[in-house]
């Protein structure tokens, strides 16, 4: 309920015009109802007066009824897709604000890189808790309260009795519809799940399935699965089935009893005749307003369910906030970590164990290590993603969290392997690293990060789009993407974190070049595991699970026989064929 | 499915017929009570009938979403199991050129999404084109000119329903796919948080979701404009024709022209004229999205797969494989990627394969394993061409270490024993032993039943590619292909593969396609490819000599400049 109420406050920017949906949405429902009753109305009286000018106001009604009824739907259409529009755009923009300062820090948690994909999917869900949700329970609790009082001015007992009805059918029939369905439809998602998992991962391990001879034997699995998802989904079918029958049942039941109500009256000369075909029209009629409350308790269910999760991410507190008066960036540049450790979750094991070095402005440090070995948490922790657990990380001799984060941030370019490129143009990729920036930097940054061949050969050269998380790039030109934004960024401080892996040695090589570039004159942390252009370094950290194993220059370690000679080693024995 | 369907609209008719029989009773009741004043006895006859149509009704409305749903299942079931052979047949060169997970969504969900389309579009659409004649047949002899109103307004609603349709429905269909591209744009944001944070981008990004959000509404909001007209129209149609038969049939009335039961009853029956097209408006979105996974479902159905062999030869014992004239080229690529490669794996022979990436070595391997099928030239083991026997039964002679090999959601266990399902624990466990995973599994929480893959336990690299020269062990082919990682792997991994590896190509006849030196140094004979072609065959040391090729890719490491 809770949840369901702040999923209603989202529409507080623009309540009048979530109001004016819902009463176009009653005088819609209320046009029909009014339109088929009051021309029943028209020709019961028509029966017994000698002259039609005696019916001009109800003639009258019947034809502003049938021309608001359909003015009124086609409005009422437009008004709420604009809600739900509105409401859309609300929700991302206020999902993304709260989102923004808890990443990456608090939504790794979440572990799995289906989470984005999950918040993504329950936004949209949420864009429907008007359109599908709330609308349609005010207009059917609106138009049972109108139909109500229109039968209570006949009759006290055919407006209870056509309450009675609408209740049911409203609210009744869709619980029943969902106690029986609840087991199965549990059963349903489960074999869907189990279908689609098994589907994904044939699909993907297709060749392994082939080399094997698997292809039958999977097929089998699958169809197995499939008939019993069928079995289920038929079983499923005969309770939705259900549910419009009741619901018609219901509606031409209350017409029944609200005859078998009325017919006495009339007998009895209680009630005029002429007034029974528009009774029972008006109870007809109203149904249509509760006819869609099953699908739409069934869209609140699924709402507030998104909502819960939603809200369980955003309500998290930032790991890493600002001090309310931070201090400004100080003059002297020199970075340091004091005895730093960091887990990522409580219960894990170390990601950084008491790790210290100094990197004073111009110098170069490398920090190397096998994948795993808590290489990639430094930067993190250097761009303030995450806060040590113990220790400090410290710019000028204070600890980073005195600065702001923007401004700190803006003092450090990084250039890593999993640099995110936005499915946007070679513009506006790079722009993000200089908002300012004209055509001739952007050029020169191209042109010195060996992209020229790129933006040549791209459909519309800097404003060609890159595609889908940069599908239309190689691994080599994303990289050199991300040198190009280092370039324009012009931070003193530049932190390589894997900057070359995943490329072969070849493009490599080009690579380092621009690197080497990039990094003359700025003070430099390379995390690597790849040990290229060691000698040119002021010190190297070896790091192994979280701890620093072996520091020196190259000459030294080389001469040490430790881990770093045995890394080398193996290096040393690869072919330039990838 | 067929039958489904026909029954379907069968009891739809049904539904009809007692719709308007429903409509008889009322009409004749409120006639009775009202202007004969015959409550009493009349009546509560008429009432039970009217309570007796009602629920059959309700039941025929129940049987028949039953039945449609049954066709819908059965036609959904039919054509996931086909369109999974389908795709399995077609191998990983297809799977693996389209567009990563749309295939996979058109297996689930874009077969899910035929539901609607079977269920309820296909039946509507016959249904809207006779029930509407049958209403008409029964107002006519009653009042002709009524019926005369509404066959003469009929058609105006399917026309307008086009023309308006046709425009509109272009418009809405790039306005629903610009939706779903805005929830790409937005998870892209999401995603690149992170980077978002390091350029200190994230107010400017946070306006721009919310401009890209509303600058949509607004461009939708005018296509819906001309997309809503055709629920207009057909609902101003519906509610001007009730206001019009309702006046006609008043002043008919008054000149005595008509009885109130005859008119009323044409009354109720106008709205039930032109509901079957206003159930069909409501279906047709769910239709049209149906269509269009119906068509990518056949697209994919439609793809034709190569011939396969049909020769049951019997290979046996070692095998000594040539390549002869082969040549490949990729579909849309205008160079082939192996242009008249020769080549011969003497039988139990050791190979190794290099060359730089796009030389060709993929290929190579796709084509031994028969996933692809060379445009020219023969491939064949111990003289019978590799494409005269079925693809399945020249598999059952291959095994593949792939690079990165899939592990399948399951325990150990079971993924070790996709190479011989048959294999009892005991072998399964050799063949780990022999492949120097035993180790590292019986280190897993539990043993050979940890669950691995997608929604289990992460295995490293390395263990990873042991668990695949297991399931090599398992199946004990007479020719092995591995690719080896190019990724360096940490030392300890290296020395296990290397040793696995030796023990490996013992005794077979065996083509690695080569990333280290260690490898290639201790094969009989190194393979050198370039730009398809075989550039240079020899040992390690007879190939650094020729300072060719070969020697600049073992040169390359040493050789980066500093």
């Amino acid at each position: 309920m809770r949840v369901f109420l702040r999923l209603l406050g989202f529409m507080r920017p623009y309540w009048w015009r979530v109001l004016l949906g819902v009463l176009l949405g009653v005088a819609t429902v209320a046009s029909n109802v009014g339109l088929l009753a009051t021309a029943a109305y028209v020709i019961s009286a028509a029966a017994v007066v000698p002259f039609l000018a005696m019916l001009t106001v109800p003639v009258y009604l019947v034809r502003l009824l049938s021309v608001s009824r359909a003015v009124s739907r086609y409005a009422e259409r437009l008004v709420s897709h604009d809600v739900t529009f509105r409401l859309l755009a609300e929700l991302r923009t206020r999902f993304f604000i709260r989102l923004a300062p808890l990443a990456p820090a608090r939504l790794l948690k979440y572990r799995s890189g289906d989470l984005l994909v999950r918040v993504v999917k329950d936004v949209e869900e949420l864009q429907n808790v008007y359109l599908y949700s709330f609308s349609p329970v005010a207009v059917a609790l609106s138009v049972c309260a109108l139909a109500t009082l229109v039968l209570f001015t006949f009759d006290p007992a055919i407006a209870f009795v056509a309450l009675g009805f609408l209740t049911a059918t409203g609210v009744g029939v869709p619980v029943l519809v969902r106690a029986l369905s609840k087991g199965l439809g549990r059963r349903q998602l489960r074999l869907r799940a189990e279908l689609d998992a098994r589907i994904v991962d044939d699909v993907q391990g297709v060749q392994d399935i082939l080399a094997f001879g698997r292809e039958g034997g999977e097929q089998h699995e699958i169809s197995t699965i499939n008939t019993r998802l069928g079995l289920v989904q038929r079983r499923m079918a005969l309770v939705t089935g259900l549910q419009n029958a009741l619901s018609d049942l219901m509606m031409n039941l209350a017409m029944v009893a609200v005859l078998i109500v009325a017919i006495p009256l009339v007998a009895a000369g209680e009630m005029d005749g002429v007034f029974l075909a528009f009774i029972a029209l008006v109870v007809l009629g109203s149904f249509e307003a509760v006819a869609p409350l099953g699908a739409a308790f069934q869209v609140l269910g699924r709402s507030v369910g998104a909502g819960e999760r939603l809200f369980e991410i955003s309500d998290s507190e930032p790991q890493v906030t600002d001090l309310p008066e931070p201090l400004s960036l100080p003059q002297d540049g020199t970075l340091a970590l004091d005895r730093v450790s960091f887990r990522y979750d409580e219960d894990g094991s170390p990601a950084l164990r008491d790790v210290s070095f100094v990197l004073r402005p111009g110098s170069r440090v490398a920090v190397v290590g096998p994948s795993g070995s808590g290489k990639s948490t430094l930067a993190g922790l250097i761009l303030r993603f995450w806060d040590p657990d113990s220790g400090e990380v410290r710019l000028g001799g204070w600890d980073v969290r005195c600065y702001a984060q923007g401004d700190l941030r803006a003092m450090i370019g990084v250039v890593s392997q999993d640099t995110h490129v936005f499915n946007d143009t070679v513009r506006n990729n790079l722009l993000l690293a200089d908002p300012e920036a004209d055509d001739a930097s952007l050029y020169r940054a191209i042109g010195e990060a060996h992209l020229t061949g790129l933006v040549e050969g791209l459909p519309g050269g800097l404003d060609g789009y890159v595609g889908e998380q940069g599908q239309r790039l190689s691994g080599g030109e994303r990289q050199r993407l991300a040198v190009a934004r280092a370039l324009l960024k012009d931070a003193p401080v530049l932190v390589l974190d894997e900057a070359t892996a995943n490329l072969d040695t070849v493009t490599e090589r080009e690579l380092l070049g621009t690197i080497r570039e990039l990094m003359r004159g700025r003070t430099t942390l390379q995390i690597t595991h790849r040990l290229v252009e060691m000698e040119t370094m002021d010190e190297i950290l070896v790091l192994d699970e979280g701890q620093v194993v072996e520091r020196g220059t190259h000459e030294e370690l080389v001469r040490k026989d430790g881990q770093y000679r045995r890394m080398l080693a193996v290096q040393d024995g690869m072919l330039a064929t990838a | 499915m067929r039958l489904y369907l026909g029954a379907t609209v069968l009891i739809g008719l049904l539904v009809a017929v007692v719709t308007v029989a429903q409509m008889a009773f009322l009409s004749k009741i409120v006639d009775r009570v009202f202007l004969k004043a015959g409550g009493g006895e009349q009546a509560v006859t008429l009432l039970l009938m009217l309570a007796g149509t009602a629920v059959l009704r309700a039941g025929l409305l129940w049987v028949r979403e039953t039945t449609a749903q049954q066709g819908a299942v059965r036609v959904k079931n039919d054509l996931r199991e086909r369109l999974f052979a389908h795709v399995l047949r077609l191998g990983p060169a297809y799977a693996n050129s389209e567009r990563p997970g749309e295939l996979t969504t058109t297996l689930t969900e874009g077969v899910e999404r035929l539901d609607p389309y079977f269920a309820r579009y296909l039946p509507q659409v016959l249904l809207s084109a006779v029930v509407p004649l049958l209403v008409v047949a029964y107002i006519l002899p009653r009042d002709a000119a009524s019926a005369v109103l509404l066959v003469v307004t009929a058609p105006v609603i399917p026309v307008m329903m086009v023309l308006v349709g046709s425009y509109a429905e272009e418009h809405t269909r790039r306005q629903w796919l610009a939706l779903s591209r805005m929830g790409a744009h937005f998870l892209g944001a999401l995603q690149g948080l992170p980077t978002l944070k390091a350029f200190g981008r994230v107010a400017a990004e946070e306006e721009k979701v919310e401009r890209v959000s509303g600058e949509f509404r607004e461009r939708t909001l005018k296509v819906l404009r001309y997309a809503f007209l055709s629920g207009l129209v057909l609902e101003f149609m519906t509610a001007a024709a009730i206001a019009l038969v309702a006046v006609v049939l008043g002043v008919r009335l008054i000149n005595g022209a008509i009885s109130f039961q005859d008119a009323f009853l044409v009354l109720l029956l106008t709205p039930e004229f032109y509901r079957p097209l206003r159930d069909l408006g409501i279906h047709r979105h769910a239709g049209m999205e149906g269509k269009a996974s119906a068509e990518r479902i056949f697209e994919i159905l439609d793809t034709p797969v190569p011939p396969d062999g049909t020769v049951q030869e019997n290979l046996s014992g070692e095998l000594e494989l040539s390549f002869s004239g082969v040549r490949f080229t990729y579909p849309g690529r205008d160079l082939p990627a192996l242009d008249e490669l020769s080549l011969t794996l003497p039988a139990g022979s050791r190979t190794a394969l290099v060359g730089r990436s796009g030389s060709g070595k993929s290929t190579l391997v796709g084509l031994l394993l028969r996933f692809l099928d060379p445009d020219a030239g023969v491939i064949s083991a111990n003289g019978v061409p590799s494409g005269d026997l079925p693809a399945v039964a020249w598999r059952e002679h291959v095994a593949l270490v792939p690079q990165r090999p899939h592990l399948f959601y399951g325990n150990v266990l079971e993924n070790i024993r996709l190479a011989k399902p048959d294999a009892t624990r005991s072998e399964v466990e050799r063949a780990a032993e022999l492949a120097g995973a035993a180790e590292f599994i019986r280190r897993m929480p539990h043993g050979y039943d940890t669950q691995i893959g997608e929604r289990g336990l992460r295995l490293s690299g390395g263990e990873a590619q042991r668990l695949a020269i297991a399931r090599a062990f398992l199946k004990d082919a007479a020719l092995l292909i591995m690719d080896e990682p190019t990724s360096s792997l940490d030392p300890e991994s290296e020395r296990l593969v290397r040793d696995a590896l030796d023990r490996l190509t013992r005794d077979r006849t065996s083509l690695i396609v080569a990333h280290r030196l260690n490898t290639v140094s201790t094969a009989d004979r190194i393979v050198v490819l370039h730009e398809g072609q075989v550039a240079e065959t020899g040992t390690h040391a007879g190939l650094l000599e020729r300072k060719g090729h070969y020697s600049l890719l073992a040169d390359a490491y040493e050789d980066v400049p500093v």
